[in-house]
């Protein structure tokens, strides 16, 4: 950021209404949390007022009905092998694509490019019946690999804007002294692909995790449901039902809030080098 | 064996097979299999399928008030919705550089809405507008705050804006951060030293060398925008009276709810051509201004 500039008078002034704009940013996680603790009865009353107990009924209920340990696993589960994997068959397809920009993997890369225009909802119907002919609809696999097909264009695009900034010589010399073609990925290209690993890990991790209309039409069965599945169930059923409602979304939101928190560095990071190079 | 795992052929199915399998599998495939399914007549469920050609294209031009209204309202709130993310997103980046105590902080709480998937943040919106709202609007009397915001066709439209805004501002703003930063001081003292306002600055010298970074923001904010689904779907679920439905959710209920698998193919196609030209026009416009660096 810029320095060696003086802090006026101007800038103070400037630096306090940005901080009440900030809070207005944050002012609808004070009602949310606060009232999650409440009773239906105090919230209509009074939605503005800090709760005067810490009820942790609400909690529990939401807990329950959220089931919220399969809830919590299914979408780790789908995030964590989704990011993993999609990183994985990205870099390398992206590492073939630029050392060896023969005319059909060249073809491949223009495609992946062009596909990325087309929205989700336009493949979203045929894909139901793909998935459901393939055999994987209504499972967690099924999902992963969905995330597999929906991220790889964009992943691949990354990779590949990083990888040929890599230099040769270093994978050539490898060669010359023995390394197969597998290895000279796994143990040169891939660690150095390593800033470009975590920005599409992060960027696909959030991405995952908040997805909620592919889950919607690919997850049927209550035991499979992630996170957000859940959460849309339990607003369904229980229409109005604040207490509960504001229970459950704060149990939903803290896991990547505070995921966020521990990484926006990396996740800031990514952010931006990912739209330089789009 | 070892040769065979060595072959360039065998190389080219390890590195690329998984990547385009998985990408043939989910997009291509179902991409293709579209435009077949966007001629028949289907439920979706039953082996009965019967080829009508383009009369799903015909019935929706012809008459689908609903498919319409969405397309429309989908285009209304692209426009807000882009213009205002990027007016405060851009805003806030611009603050935030000019070397305030509190910027990362502030960073970090403007970012903050990001994190959540639009789902949840229509939840938590729909309890604002409904009972915060209240709440604060009998404390202060302010109209704002006592209108029924979730029950209008306007004041829902706007609803949305907001939450959208919310959410997407600190994304732009960290794009717009990171062109910002990159803006050389020696060219801004050059115009400064040349007698250029501060409003001559930004709109001369500071905008013509950001270009790469609205380009990428006002892409980014019109493809959310324009397949928005999340946030309507648990803020307003498409009401009042459909007023706040958009083309995502149109295609969505038509498919799963009305079981018209057919016809929602057919909108997802047109919903298909309609994205691909904006965003290719866009990108087009956008490139044109850039300044070389």
């Amino acid at each position: 950021m810029q320095t060696g500039r003086k802090y006026t008078g101007r800038l103070f002034t400037l630096e306090i209404v940005t901080a009440l704009v900030a809070l207005l940013f944050l002012a609808p996680f004070y009602f949310v949390i606060g009232n999650s603790f409440k009773s239906i009865g105090e919230i209509v009353k009074d939605s503005a007022s800090l709760p005067t107990a810490w009820r942790f009924v609400n909690f529990t209920r939401a807990w329950e009905i959220l089931n919220f340990p399969a809830a919590f696993s299914n979408t780790f589960i789908v995030t964590a092998l989704g990011t993993i994997g999609l990183s994985l068959i990205t870099s390398m397809a992206a590492y073939r694509i630029i050392r060896f920009p023969t005319r059909f993997n060249k073809a491949v890369f223009a495609i992946f490019i062009a596909a990325m225009v087309i929205p989700f909802q336009s493949v979203m119907l045929p894909l139901v019946k793909v998935l459901g002919t393939v055999g994987i609809i209504n499972t967690l696999p099924g999902l992963i690999i969905c995330y597999f097909g929906l991220g790889t264009a964009f992943s691949t695009f990354l990779y590949s804007g990083f990888i040929k900034s890599l230099p040769r010589e270093i994978e050539e010399s490898a060669v010359v002294d023995g390394c197969s073609p597998y290895g000279v990925f796994w143990r040169i290209v891939f660690p150095l692909l390593k800033p470009m690993t975590v920005t599409t890990l992060l960027l696909n991790c959030m991405w995952l995790w908040n997805d909620f209309l592919l889950p919607l039409i690919v997850i049927h069965n209550p035991g499979l449901r992630t996170i957000q599945l859940a959460v849309y169930t339990l607003f369904g059923e229980f229409v109005k039902q604040w207490d509960l409602g504001l229970a459950a979304l704060v149990m939903s939101m803290t896991p990547i809030i505070i995921f966020f928190l521990l990484l926006q560095r990396y996740v800031i990071e990514g952010i931006s080098a990912g739209a330089v190079k789009g | 064996m070892k040769r065979t795992l060595q072959s360039g052929w065998m190389q080219q199915v390890v590195f690329l097979g998984p990547a385009i399998t998985a990408f043939s599998l989910i997009i291509l495939i179902p991409f293709f299999m579209s435009i077949y399914y966007s001629m028949v007549q289907w439920d979706g469920v039953s082996s009965r399928i019967e080829w009508v050609g383009f009369d799903n294209f015909r019935a929706i031009f012809a008459n689908d008030r609903d498919f319409a209204n969405s397309f429309l309202f989908t285009l209304k709130i692209t426009v807000a919705i882009v213009a205002l993310t990027n007016l405060l997103g851009f805003s806030l980046a611009f603050i935030l550089t000019q070397g305030l105590k509190l910027r990362n902080a502030m960073r970090t709480v403007f970012f903050i809405p990001n994190v959540l998937g639009g789902l949840l943040l229509g939840f938590i919106w729909q309890f604002i507008f409904v009972n915060s709202f209240e709440t604060i609007g009998k404390a202060t009397n302010i109209g704002f705050f006592a209108l029924s915001w979730l029950g209008t066709e306007a004041t829902a439209f706007w609803g949305i804006v907001i939450v959208s805004v919310w959410q997407l501002s600190g994304y732009v703003m960290i794009i717009y951060i990171a062109g910002l930063i990159n803006v050389p001081n020696d060219l801004k003292e050059a115009a400064r030293i040349d007698g250029a306002k501060s409003w001559q600055l930004l709109r001369h010298v500071t905008l013509p060398l950001v270009m790469p970074a609205i380009t990428v923001c006002l892409f980014w904010s019109t493809s959310w925008a324009f397949k928005i689904f999340d946030v309507n779907f648990s803020l307003t679920a498409g009401g009042p009276f459909k007023s706040t439905e958009s083309v995502a959710m149109n295609i969505y209920f038509e498919a799963f709810e009305y079981n018209r698998f057919g016809l929602g193919t057919a909108k997802a196609l047109i919903f298909f051509v309609v994205v691909a030209l904006i965003t290719s026009l866009q990108v087009y416009l956008t490139k044109r201004r850039e300044v070389e660096m």
